[in-house]
């Protein structure tokens, strides 16, 4: 799956910002790795086993070269070939609102992982409502650079939306931080309203936890 | 005739090996017999094998190659200048290929129990003077890993550099990775799976009945005679079916007849389809170079390989190992589907090993491996250079 193309400086945001969250030496899946540059860091870096999802071969071959592992899986069809409780934390970032069901994804990849580590964009961001209150068309901004025709994204959801949905499934925001002008902040004053994106450290709620 | 599939092999690239020849190595001895899976031992087991490229000082170049079902240790270049044809997998072993080698030094031996130049159950028994042929001892893929793992040290070799096969190759790759742990770094399993399926047993089943039922069988000892020539064939024109898949048997055949554009309506015409045609080609020119015997062990060992045998589990099978994986699967291959990877895959993972996965689009099914080398060399060069 391609990862959503943020300008490079968010890029090097949101892979620290993940990275800050990842133990050292800790096992690691990263769902949809691209070309692996994140896998690669966590590797380096912070001596982490990492291992990448990804369904296009040519991404599967740029991990290759780098090294590291990498299982070709469509992340539309599931996690049905990793086996549960495999990894410590699970990636997924700028991936989830392109995936066709993301509430199964979300799910899977807690099985498969003891924590997920998800970044979404905000469709709740004021440019967004602004660009459809006042021309009446899909939004394009600058976290959402595409017409709707050619989008890679299939769902749109707010922060709102996924606070929800985490609820209904289950699943405990552990942290969440609002990502607003190119900066991760720890809590931010109307954060659904001004930020461009969102970053969320998940666990299973402790009923769904293994004994 | 029409053309075979399998004289298809991407032979794009133009840099080859050159001539080679094949050599032949004694191993074990009356102390150090070669000890068979079932309790069985020979004392004596000579390896046809070729090599190519160079062992380089420290050692740690070389990548050994396990051939599948019915190949041999040909497995690049050629053997004099007017050869016809080159190695069975020459697009995949070259300079600029991805066993490369002018990095690597390449290794392929014929299988224990096969019939091109290491002992078989054609082979002269050194203490009855008479050939094996059913008396050679039950044979299962790891007495064949034991063989290829004794050449290796004979070639003053402790660890290679990786181990790469297709199919019952990709099988020996596995048993090795388990019982060898520390003589690998780099596993590349293709078109395989941790264990036979009952389709593929099915299928061997049918061949050996074939072989069997041939009167010329003579419970295996027919080598002063014809042999069972017209089971053997029957025996490949099953297989071969097998390793097609419907796309590519369609588009290279279709319902096209021989030698007629119309229906003959004639019983006693054996080929009026061009299907038919290729199939008995198969069969007639694998008589020439195939021994019963040998197909009728060989086809065994496939059928009892099953790597999680003796464990638990699959991924309990793979605690040890040390090397790194890489498994690719073909999406027209039914013989060994990709479903029997990916289990392969789940239980590396379990395991906390290294291994990266794909499912290469292909139309020549079982056989892609053999055919399709582009996509092939593209992932495997890289992830070498890296093991």
């Amino acid at each position: 799956m391609a990862r959503y193309q943020l300008p490079d400086p968010s890029v090097q945001l949101v892979d620290e910002l993940i990275m800050r969250h990842i133990d050292r030496e800790s096992s690691v899946i990263d769902l949809g790795c691209g070309d692996g540059r994140l896998m690669h860091r966590l590797h380096q870096e912070m001596g982490c086993h990492v291992v990448g999802i990804d369904f296009e071969q040519k991404n599967v071959n740029s991990v290759i070269q780098r090294g590291l592992p990498v299982v070709a899986a469509d992340l539309n069809k599931g996690l049905a070939d990793i086996p549960s409780d495999t990894f410590d934390f699970a990636v997924l970032s700028q991936t989830l609102q392109q995936v066709q069901n993301p509430r199964q994804l979300l799910m899977e990849m807690l099985r498969v992982a003891n924590r997920g580590l998800v970044v979404v964009p905000n469709f709740g961001h004021w440019r967004v409502r602004l660009e459809v209150l006042r021309k009446g068309r899909t939004p394009i901004t600058q976290a959402l650079p595409y017409e709707w025709h050619e989008s890679p994204n299939l769902h749109f959801m707010s922060m709102f939306d996924f606070r929800e949905l985490m609820e209904s499934i289950g699943l405990q925001i552990v942290k969440e931080r609002p990502i607003i002008r190119g900066r991760s902040v720890d809590k931010a004053w109307a954060a659904n309203l001004r930020a461009d994106s969102a970053f969320y450290l998940l666990e299973r709620s402790p009923a769904q936890k293994p004994a | 005739m029409p053309s075979n599939p399998h004289d298809e092999r991407d032979n794009a690239v133009p840099a080859s090996v050159g001539i080679v020849e094949t050599r032949f190595a004694r191993l074990f001895s009356d102390d150090h017999p070669l000890q068979f899976q079932i309790g069985a031992e020979l004392a004596s087991v000579t390896v046809a094998y070729e090599t190519y490229g160079t062992l380089n000082a420290n050692k740690n170049n070389a990548v050994y190659v396990c051939h599948a079902l019915t190949g041999d240790a040909h497995a690049a270049g050629l053997h004099s200048a007017d050869d016809e044809k080159p190695g069975w997998w020459d697009g995949f072993i070259g300079p600029g290929k991805a066993l490369d080698t002018n990095e690597y030094f390449v290794i392929c031996g014929n299988v224990l129990g096969g019939c091109q130049g290491t002992t078989g159950p054609g082979s002269v028994d050194a203490i009855s003077g008479k050939r094996f042929c059913l008396d050679f001892p039950f044979l299962t893929v790891s007495d064949i890993v034991s063989v290829h793992s004794e050449l290796v040290r004979h070639l003053g070799i402790k660890q290679l550099l990786a181990v790469v096969g297709g199919s019952l190759g990709g099988m020996q790759v596995l048993d090795w990775s388990v019982r060898f742990p520390d003589q690998l770094r780099a596993c590349v399993v293709l078109a395989s799976a941790p264990k036979l399926a009952a389709q593929g047993i099915a299928f061997n089943a049918v061949g050996r009945r074939a072989i069997y039922g041939d009167a010329g069988f003579l419970k295996g000892q027919y080598y002063d005679s014809e042999g069972p020539r017209y089971g053997l064939a029957l025996a490949r024109m099953v297989a071969h079916i097998t390793y097609l898949s419907e796309d590519s048997i369609e588009l290279k055949f279709g319902r096209r007849l021989q030698d007629s554009d119309r229906f003959a309506y004639d019983m006693q015409k054996e080929t009026e389809f061009q299907i038919e045609s290729y199939l008995h080609y198969q069969g007639k020119r694998f008589v020439q170079r195939f021994d019963a015997n040998s197909y009728v062990y060989l086809t065994r060992a496939m059928d009892y390989f099953d790597l999680s045998e003796g464990y638990e589990s699959l991924a309990e099978a793979v605690k040890n190992v040390q090397a790194r994986f890489l498994v690719a699967s073909y999406d027209t291959d039914w013989l060994f589907p990709t479903s029997q990877s990916k289990e392969l895959v789940s239980a590396l993972l379990q395991a906390g090993k290294h291994v990266s996965f794909t499912e290469l689009h292909c139309p020549f099914g079982h056989d892609s491996f053999l055919i399709d080398l582009g996509p092939l060399n593209e992932m495997v060069g890289p992830f070498l250079e890296q093991a």
